[in-house]
């Protein structure tokens, strides 16, 4: 064990941060490609195709963009609740909840003029996924309960929720008997923007108003307090119970709002698959984003062109999509690992230096 | 031995980026000797020591042990040469007994012989004057105890050079008397010790020489017997430092913080502080004296607003702040600084630069929702040039400055907002000599601008020098208010163990 040795680094430069993520990015690639060796694949092809298959054509970039809406969205409302350390694992359940509420005005006032009708969706959908956030943060402000667990099975009771009224009072008379949720009429869907649906405006909008929000305002500021220290946010006077449920409501809206552009342009109706894991997904980009706005842009577009070009090789090259998976898991676990390489220097000098202390210890 | 020497460092050089922490430093330790290495906060002390320990690698120099040039790349690698070094914060198991705290790690059997082992610790607790009960778990340990298993445990793994980081900023004097001796034995059984401290009585009572660190630099080896304490201050420091703490009485003072008959309760709702009143007056510094624990925390904190009373009343110039929030009191204008026990956990966020450290107070009374910078980042300027803070810029996360310049970033904080009340806890702990007494004269500059002080503290001789008046607590009960001009040391003691005194002084 005396060959390699550890040593904390205190202070690194941030470019030599910045190298040692993108070797950490490379080995991911690599890695990931000798899996695919393994399975007969060819992965400098495999990749390639990811690449065509993602951003190749007019329409599969404009697909890609549409998976990087929801992703960007939801990461940015994981975002606010991670800054507070406070570990919101409840998005999917967020944006379903969201995605309900969208539906329940889209479906019972369908009648009403489009942008009346957006708006009052995109108020619901944002309500509801609050709400839904709202609940555990309030046991956790009032009673201490662990955020964790509470909010990875509201998860599920909005699943089950969704799947009853898909099954029951919502069903489509109309549907012959499928359990499905009926249509939402033309004017509930969002409307395009050169050729993709509005979401991607929203999007761009909240990264900047999230960096704002964050690094500029004093909520973002106590937000930062609260995650970095309760005690300190305590003595300096912070409101900590307001704080915590200020920013739940931010970040379960954030992931509402991210259910009902899902329900409207995508969907155009309510499933309980609706958030498509997206709400999982957006932890990891918001982590890789090391909790940053305009980072996790960056992140969930690379994100997406994965999820993307994993669609594309199945249909075109016969692959399976988990080829996709593999590379997101191989990323993640590396660049997860290079954050002890930024903290720590390991140097493997000692193999020749061993030599010296054995000679002393013979002293 | 073979040689006088058990240690010899030569040249040592190691750097942390830009901060260069030891800059050739030379040291040479004795078999048989006991070696204070002696240095404010930051001076380098711990940094050569670790290198000694195999925890870092210096940049330059040589290390010899016994006259045989080394390399250690692991503390393993120096251990084997019989170095043990005992941290300051202990490292054992809490749930094991003393002698599996021993063995742990060690190579071995996969079956302990545990009555070899407990005969193997008795052997060398009788070759040293240990004195331990080897089937004893940590957690039933007092701090001396576990600081006597630490020294049993090196020694055990074949130490015969020990270094000791501040081995006496947790015991009691009574505990301090015994490791000294402990520490004198070794020495007699021709162990090299090296004693890492700042405290200059102890070095005068038990070493033989001394090195005196400055900077990152070595000042200078000297025979303890042949200096005084002047001259080792003046090579820690590198000026002459006037050790007396001044203390001015100014005129007319008028009442600025009325605490009567305040009650509080604990966590477990048994009394923390019981039916205590006092008055402080503006230009004064009013000392509470006390053994850990005795209500000073809750004092403190019931005072910022922190913790609710269970009875009584506070009065801030006249209104009563009971029940106040510390929002409230920022919103009401109430000018109160409070310095808390716990620095990085309370007062300060370690991970923020010293600009969001200062914008901690002020934000809540800027106007709208955007955070202002700009104010604070001329604060923060004025505070470190002020203050003689030293950071490499004001945008260096707290956590990374040293301990006197952390708390000076939290004072400047504090006596920036131009407080009528100041409430310091343990203000000093943890420091050293000059940042302890730029400290003392930034409390009397607040005293003398009219600040009515509030001093925590634990070292009855600084509390008798500074304070103008003491409160004495014990077990949340106000024992005594006295003028430390008209009674002992002894008598204070006596307060603090929950004795009366005849000659009641000061206002009660």
């Amino acid at each position: 064990m005396n060959f390699i040795k550890i040593t904390k680094r205190d202070d690194l430069p941030r470019n030599k941060a910045i190298l040692i993520r993108g070797v950490a990015i490379l080995l991911s690639l690599i890695c990931a490609g000798l899996v695919m060796l393994i399975f007969g694949l060819e992965p400098i092809k495999i990749y390639t195709e990811i690449i065509n298959g993602s951003l190749g054509s007019e329409m599969r970039i404009k697909q890609t963009i549409i998976k990087a809406i929801p992703l960007v969205i939801t990461s940015l409302g994981i975002l606010v609740a991670f800054k507070m350390k406070f570990w919101n694992i409840g998005a999917e359940g967020q944006i379903i909840m969201g995605a309900m509420a969208a539906a329940y005005v889209a479906l019972n006032y369908g009648e009403t003029p489009k942008p009346v009708l957006l708006l009052l969706m995109v108020i619901a959908s944002m309500l509801a996924g609050g709400i839904w956030a709202f609940i555990p943060a309030f046991f956790k402000a009032k009673m201490g309960t662990n955020e964790t667990i509470f909010t990875l099975m509201m998860n599920y009771i909005a699943i089950k929720f969704v799947t009853y009224l898909q099954y029951g009072p919502w069903k489509d008379p109309g549907a012959q008997g499928f359990p499905k949720i009926a249509q939402f009429g033309d004017n509930a869907v969002l409307p395009a923007v050169f050729g993709i649906h509005a979401g991607w405006i929203i999007a761009l909008i909240l990264v900047v108003l999230m960096y704002i929000f964050i690094n500029h305002t004093k909520k973002g500021y106590e937000i930062t307090v609260v995650g970095e220290s309760l005690e300190t946010a305590r003595y300096a006077g912070m409101n900590i119970k307001s704080i915590i449920i200020t920013a739940m409501l931010i970040s379960g809206g954030l992931c509402g709002l991210t259910g009902m552009i899902q329900a409207s342009a995508i969907e155009r109706t309510l499933t309980s698959g609706i958030s498509a894991g997206y709400g999982f997904t957006a932890i990891i980009t918001a982590w890789l984003a090391r909790l940053n706005a305009i980072a996790v842009l960056v992140v969930c577009i690379l994100f997406a062109m994965l999820i993307q070009g994993g669609a594309y090789l199945q249909i075109a090259m016969n692959v399976p999509e988990s080829v996709a998976s593999l590379v997101q898991g191989s990323v993640l676990f590396f660049v997860l690992g290079s954050d002890f390489f930024i903290q720590y220097k390991v140097s493997l000098q000692g193999l020749f230096r061993k030599k010296n202390a054995e000679e002393g210890g013979a002293a | 031995m073979q040689d006088k020497v058990a240690i010899e460092m030569k040249d040592i050089s190691k750097a942390f980026g830009a901060v260069k922490a030891n800059e050739n430093i030379n040291l040479s330790v004795l078999n048989g000797e006991i070696h204070a290495l002696l240095g404010e906060n930051g001076a380098g002390k711990s940094t050569l020591m670790n290198m000694l320990s195999g925890i870092y690698n210096p940049d330059g120099g040589t290390i010899s042990i016994y006259g045989r040039e080394v390399k250690f790349n692991s503390p393993k690698d120096s251990i084997r040469m019989g170095i043990g070094m005992i941290h300051q914060h202990f490292k054992l198991v809490d749930v094991l007994t003393a002698k599996e705290n021993i063995v742990i790690g060690q190579k071995g059997n996969f079956f302990t012989r545990g009555k070899e082992l407990s005969r193997k610790v008795r052997e060398i607790s009788d070759r040293y004057g240990l004195d331990i009960n080897p089937d004893k778990k940590v957690y039933e340990m007092s701090v001396g105890e576990k600081q006597t298993l630490e020294i049993i445990k090196v020694l055990y793994r074949g130490a015969k050079i020990l270094i000791l980081d501040e081995p006496t900023a947790v015991l009691t004097p009574q505990e301090i008397k015994r490791l000294f001796q402990i520490l004198r034995n070794m020495k007699e059984e021709g162990c090299a010790v090296v004693i890492i401290t700042h405290k200059l009585n102890e070095v005068m009572e038990i070493s033989d020489r001394v090195t005196v660190l400055r900077k990152g630099n070595s000042i200078g080896t000297v025979e303890t017997s042949k200096v005084e304490v002047s001259n080792l201050i003046e090579m820690m420091v590198g000026k002459k430092v006037d050790l007396a703490i001044k203390k001015e009485t100014f005129a007319n003072p008028k009442p600025l913080l009325d605490v009567d008959n305040l009650s509080v309760l604990d966590k477990e709702k048994k009394p923390a502080l019981d039916q205590v009143s006092f008055t402080l007056n503006s230009g004064e510094i009013l000392g509470v004296a006390g053994v850990a624990g005795s209500g000073q925390k809750e004092l403190c904190e019931t005072i910022a607003g922190l913790i609710h009373a269970d009875k009584g009343r506070i009065f801030f110039e006249g209104g009563n702040i009971v029940g106040k929030t510390p929002r409230d009191i920022i919103r009401l204008g109430i000018r109160m600084g409070f310095i808390p026990e716990d620095r990085l956990g309370m007062g300060l966020v370690g991970s923020m630069d010293i600009v969001h450290n200062l914008i901690l107070k002020d934000y809540q009374s800027q106007p709208g929702i955007f955070l202002k910078r700009g104010p604070c980042v001329e604060k923060a300027n004025k505070i470190v040039s002020r203050l003689d803070i030293s950071t490499p810029d004001i945008y260096t996360p707290v956590k990374r400055l040293s301990g006197g310049n952390i708390q000076k970033v939290l004072l400047g904080r504090e006596i920036d907002a131009a407080p009528k009340v100041l409430i310091t806890a343990y203000a000093v702990r943890g420091l050293d000599i000059g940042a302890s007494y730029k400290i003392y004269d930034l409390l009397n500059e607040q005293k003398a601008r009219g600040v009515g002080v509030l001093f925590i503290g634990e070292d009855i001789d600084v509390l008798m020098d500074l304070c103008d008046r003491i409160v004495v607590l014990c077990g949340g009960k106000l024992t005594g208010i006295v003028d430390p001009g008209q009674v002992t040391k002894e008598e204070i003691g006596l307060l603090m163990a929950g004795g009366t005194l005849e000659k009641e002084v000061g206002q009660a």
